[in-house]
């Protein structure tokens, strides 16, 4: 398998040095890389899971709006920003492994290196509770 | 194919009776096959080439890893750029909202040289690497960013079976003991793969590079971590630090090779040396 675009791998490098949990997908969706926070959320660690296809990571931590609706893969950040290659930002919930729910907000960029290709996009989720 | 090391020093040049082991020139390799040479890097080791017996023809092509003073230093007084019947085309990285030309100019104009770039007689092009492979007569060419400060690539010459790999500022991982365990998350593992021969950055000993994270650049450990992963069949440690005395480098290589066990020949690059690939 050839390697990523080095913006991807120094995108991991960054995320491995956060304690906020960070995403990384490619140009479709795939989740390529979690840090250990976002192992957390997701109840997986990347070291057996791998790469995940948008339909598996999508709803593992079962996102919801404020009225408890469940949100689809297309709405979150990181598809939005997947499909229109622009940041995106949305504050929902999710609900933790303990079944706790949770408001985060959610931050994704497009990765776009000097070969100004599009590589994909990274996502930090921001836990609302922390700084409230 | 056959590589001359002209240059194997990192950082700045050095005249010291300290560092002639190594040599004290800076970046610079020629990649020869046949009649046909390419130079990559122009750091002081390319005003060692001598372009009157190994240059008959009239076109010239010189590969820029970077533009950091040390592999462009030596460009500024390259005799071709200078003939004007000589075609000089250098090839270096794009990836900055200024051109390749423009970028090289900052070096080469007043008030740091006194010619300016588009007064240089020769019939000069400056091309910005493109993506895809690319040929040099019998050469193929590959170019990826790697990660190093600054649009930064290394490359990857094939000619006939055998492949050289060029990655002398490189630091694959940033402030860890080790690559990432997946291949596909290795900073230029495309480059290195089962190359003939790899050379590589390896300015530092693991302690060093401690105090040096983020700074481009590779330990000897992690030089030869990343030959060992990428499959590469030969090691030669490059881009020597010139703080160290060559006896203390010497020292360092001789260290480090007690420590470790690997299956490919490793060896301390030296100036002047000729390696047949």
């Amino acid at each position: 398998m050839p390697a990523h675009e080095i913006e991807i791998i120094l995108s991991r490098q960054l995320a491995d040095c956060l304690t906020v949990p960070v995403f990384i997908v490619d140009p479709e969706g795939t989740l390529i890389f979690y840090n250990e926070p976002a192992e957390e959320i997701l109840g997986k660690k990347f070291q057996e899971t791998g790469p995940m296809p948008i339909g598996d990571w999508g709803t593992l931590f079962f996102p919801q709006d404020e009225d408890g609706n469940d949100i689809p893969p297309e709405e979150l950040p990181l598809v939005q920003t997947i499909q229109n290659k622009v940041p995106a930002h949305k504050t929902f919930w999710i609900k933790a492994l303990n079944g706790k729910a949770t408001k985060i907000s959610v931050t994704s960029i497009p990765i776009i290196g000097r070969s100004k290709n599009f590589s994909g996009a990274m996502a930090i989720f921001w836990d609302n509770e922390v700084i409230g | 194919m056959k590589v001359k090391l002209h240059g194997t020093r990192g950082a700045y040049p050095t005249s010291s009776t300290n560092n002639q082991t190594y040599g004290g020139n800076t970046s610079c390799i020629e990649v020869i096959n046949g009649k046909e040479r390419i130079i990559v890097d122009a750091g002081t080791g390319i005003l060692g080439i001598d372009f009157n017996t190994s240059y008959k023809s009239e076109r010239i092509d010189i590969l820029l890893t970077h533009l950091h003073m040390d592999h462009i230093q030596g460009l500024a007084f390259c005799k071709p750029l200078f003939n004007p019947n000589k075609e000089v085309h250098i090839w270096g990285p794009g990836g900055s909202p200024e051109s390749l030309q423009t970028r090289l100019n900052r070096f080469l104009s007043p008030p740091l040289f006194p010619i300016a770039l588009r007064d240089i007689p020769s019939k000069l092009s400056i091309q910005e690497l493109p993506s895809t492979t690319f040929t040099i007569g019998n050469f193929v060419i590959s170019a990826e960013y790697i990660s190093h400060p600054g649009p930064t690539v290394g490359f990857r010459i094939q000619c006939g079976s055998k492949t050289v790999a060029y990655l002398p500022d490189h630091e694959p991982v940033i402030g860890k003991a080790h690559l990432f365990p997946e291949d596909d998350w290795v900073s230029g593992f495309n480059l290195a793969y089962q190359s003939d021969l790899l050379i590589h950055d390896s300015q530092y000993s693991k302690k060093e590079y401690m105090n040096k994270v983020g700074w481009g650049h590779s330990s000897l450990d992690i030089a030869a971590e990343f030959c060992s992963r990428t499959k590469a069949k030969h090691l030669l440690l490059f881009h020597h630090d010139p703080a160290h005395s060559d006896d203390e480098r010497t020292q360092m290589f001789e260290n480090f090779m007690r420590k470790v066990n690997y299956d490919f020949p490793i060896e301390l690059a030296v100036q002047g040396d000729e390696i047949e690939v």
